[in-house]
């Protein structure tokens, strides 16, 4: 470090982070040379806080693993018990697990527009997109009788059926919402000085976001249509056809263009399941004790792909949960993001990938260090091939 | 001794520090309401700017260990005095100032100017790191308006052939329509001010989300409060200097005028708010470019456009 240099901390509390996170910049001028990201400041013990309750109560912790995609988190959950329980939602509630879904991908993403408009100093945006952003909570409030943690799913189902009042409610608010909607893609598409703030801002290329493992509208800005209602469907998405929303601009503009299409896309999805939800029930009755066996469950949250793990042991407590939030899996590309990039970018940078920080930081302990060997992609790769070989099933032949 | 009274009277009520703080906390307030109706808010009551000055008289002044007392508790007086005796210099309604003489125009632009070096030092001699940030963007963006400010105020003293704010006014309410040629520097001149209060966008020295709020990041209690209240007279003061040089309408009837001058400055705080509520923030080497390459060559047009029309006007 030179003379010209100087390090300067953004957090761990600062007024452009929602969340606790280090930052340690070192600027030469306004150019940022180096970052250093330090994030764990969060850590709440979730995981090991699921291990001590039975399932049912595990869905309160779980609701609660993210304060803006909660029902990600409790639906990727309640798929993972369910299948390993052996019982089939029925299709009602699948829908509804799906509009809620879907309509918390609009306030998930409205929310983050306004972050991101705070971030580059555009306040007014800012109050627009919270202003409209209240009345998805609204909704949400009313179906759900809560603001972010909605509590509408349960093993087996959901726990509120659609009623009429409500029905009445979402068509009223989507059509006020999408006339809303167009204004602020338009300001994007055509207002100077926010383009300029976010164009070239933040670049990570397709390869980079391969490499670095970016997943949700990070991945998509930059050209890989990877949307897990898609690629793996799983629920009612089977059933629904969605668009996936991609963009080759690799930076923070592309991905303020795909969470703004994908909101269209979501009030379309809403829509869609609005008109074609099938009657009848909306749970099913999952025993206490779960049969032994291990489960990975993929669900497409506002901020990407989130990966429930879980491991059940044939009593009433599981063994074993890992919940990867998917602000961690775009975690490790922010440094590359940084670097080379002004100070004015940084928050706009950082904000863009609508971290998460809370919802990641997890504390891992190794036990032992001498006999721990590093497997390269290829090794692991090879590895789950041949353990699955054992078990009856070739995966050689997939391709990657 | 009565001259004296009178001045006495002039500097510290009336159109002086009195009447110049409670202004400031009006167009404080009408500044803050628009912009947050501007955003769907509901903004503050009338009394919010008095009640913030007045809460933060009364806490505690914490001045940093590292910081040079001196210059870190005298700079939000100086900024304030700056801007104060640069208000004496500007006509607010009628065609004269409490003070006038020949090149006044020049002290009320280095008056003008010195409430931004304040703020430079300030930052300077606080000596934390986002201090050290804000304020050189403060005097990166004073070398970026600077010049387009100085020769979009002198275009207008072209024409009215004096370097006086209150003959400027004079000369300009005499024949009103010669306003009409300055349009192009009025408008350069606006976003210079615009630059010069440091509003959004070109907020950039005190960007909360990057360096926390700039330069005035230590200050706290009865120096931040001293410093705000220098920031809003130097509004009053930016919109007075641009009512007097760009808007010299006058009736004639002083109370008439002085109902005008209150229409004229609002009218132009629109302007500013509105500017403030439809950009986001401009990086702080785009701003330098913007006014390199947009305002200063507009500016100059404006002075060489004037020359000739000088020339042909005064024949």
């Amino acid at each position: 470090m030179n003379d010209n240099q100087i390090v300067l901390p953004i957090g761990p509390q600062h007024p452009s982070l929602d969340e606790p996170g280090s930052f340690h910049i070192t600027l030469e001028g306004e150019k940022v040379i180096n970052a250093v990201i330090g994030v764990g400041y969060n850590h709440r013990g979730l995981e090991k806080a699921c291990e001590s309750k039975n399932y049912i109560q595990n869905l309160y912790i779980i609701e609660r693993v993210c304060g803006i995609c909660s029902h990600a988190h409790s639906t990727a959950y309640c798929m993972a018990v369910e299948e390993l329980a052996g019982v089939t939602v029925p299709p009602r509630a699948e829908y509804i697990r799906v509009i809620v879904a879907e309509l918390e991908r609009l306030h998930s993403h409205l929310l983050w527009l306004g972050v991101a408009c705070h971030e580059i100093g555009f306040d007014t945006m800012f109050m627009y997109s919270w202003r409209d952003r209240e009345k998805v909570l609204d909704v949400l409030a009313a179906f759900g009788g809560n603001r972010v943690n909605y509590g509408v799913n349960t093993l087996g189902g959901v726990r509120r059926d659609l009623d009429e009042t409500i029905l009445e409610l979402i068509v009223k608010t989507l059509d006020t919402l999408e006339e809303e909607i167009k204004l602020f893609i338009d300001i994007a598409m055509t207002e100077t000085t926010l383009i300029n703030r976010l164009k070239g801002v933040g670049k990570l290329s397709r390869e980079d976001a391969i490499h670095y493992g970016a997943v949700g509208p990070v991945a998509r800005a930059a050209g890989i249509a990877h949307d897990m209602r898609v690629y793996e469907p799983y629920g009612a998405y089977r059933e629904i056809p969605v668009n996936v929303i991609t963009d080759t601009h690799a930076d923070v503009y592309g991905r303020t263009l795909v969470r703004m299409l994908e909101t269209q896309e979501s009030i379309r999805i809403i829509r869609h399941c609005l008109k074609s939800i099938p009657d009848g029930d909306i749970t099913m009755k999952v025993p206490r004790r779960i049969p032994a066996g291990e489960v990975i469950v993929r669900v497409e949250a506002p901020r990407g792909e989130d990966v429930h793990y879980l491991r059940s042991n044939g009593t009433d407590i599981l063994d074993r949960i890992r919940v990867r939030a998917p602000t961690e899996a775009n975690w490790h590309g922010m440094k590359h993001m940084l670097e080379g990039g002004y100070l004015a970018d940084v928050p706009i940078t950082i904000a863009a990938i609508d971290p998460c920080y809370s919802c990641t930081d997890r504390a891992i302990v190794v036990r032992s260090q001498e006999n721990t060997n590093v497997m390269d992609w290829k090794q692991l790769r090879h590895m789950s091939v041949d353990y699955y070989k054992k078990q009856g099933i070739d995966f050689a032949a997939c391709k990657l | 001794m009565l001259l004296f009274l009178e001045y006495i009277f002039k500097i510290f009520i009336f159109p002086g520090v009195l009447f110049l703080s409670v202004y400031s906390f009006v167009l404080e307030f009408t500044d803050r309401k628009l912009y947050a109706r501007m955003q769907s808010r509901v903004g503050p009551p009338w009394y919010q700017p008095l009640a913030d000055f007045l809460k933060l008289i009364g806490k505690n002044v914490i001045i940093p260990a590292d910081a040079n007392r001196f210059f870190f508790s005298i700079m939000p007086f100086v900024s304030l005095a700056a801007v104060t005796a640069g208000f004496m210099y500007v006509p607010l309604f009628g065609t004269s100032a409490v003070f006038s003489f020949r090149g006044d125009l020049i002290i009320v632009l280095y008056f003008l100017a010195i409430p931004p070096l304040a703020g430079f030092l300030a930052g300077w001699y606080s000596r934390g790191v986002y201090a050290t940030i804000g304020a050189t963007r403060i005097l990166t963006q004073m070398f970026a308006y600077e010049v387009p400010l100085f020769i979009s105020l002198l275009a207008p003293a072209l024409i009215a052939d004096t370097w006086s704010v209150s003959e400027i006014t004079a000369f300009y309410a005499a024949h009103p329509l010669y306003t009409l040629i300055n349009l192009p520097c009025a408008l350069t001149a606006l976003i210079a001010f615009q630059c010069k209060l440091e509003r959004a966008p070109f907020d950039s020295p005190e960007a909360e989300t990057e360096v926390v709020s700039g330069a005035l990041v230590e200050y706290s209690g009865r120096l931040l409060a001293f410093f705000n209240m220098a920031h809003s007279c130097e509004l009053v003061l930016v919109v007075s200097l641009f009512a007097a040089i760009y808007l010299p309408f006058m009736t004639g009837i002083i109370w008439l005028d002085f109902l005008l001058y209150f229409v004229k400055t609002l009218f132009i705080l629109v302007f500013l708010t509105l500017m403030r509520a439809s950009m986001a923030r401009v990086v702080i080497n785009r701003v330098i470019t913007f006014f390199w390459t947009f305002l200063s060559p507009v500016a100059l047009g404006q002075i060489i456009l004037n020359l000739l029309l000088r020339g042909v006007l005064h024949i």
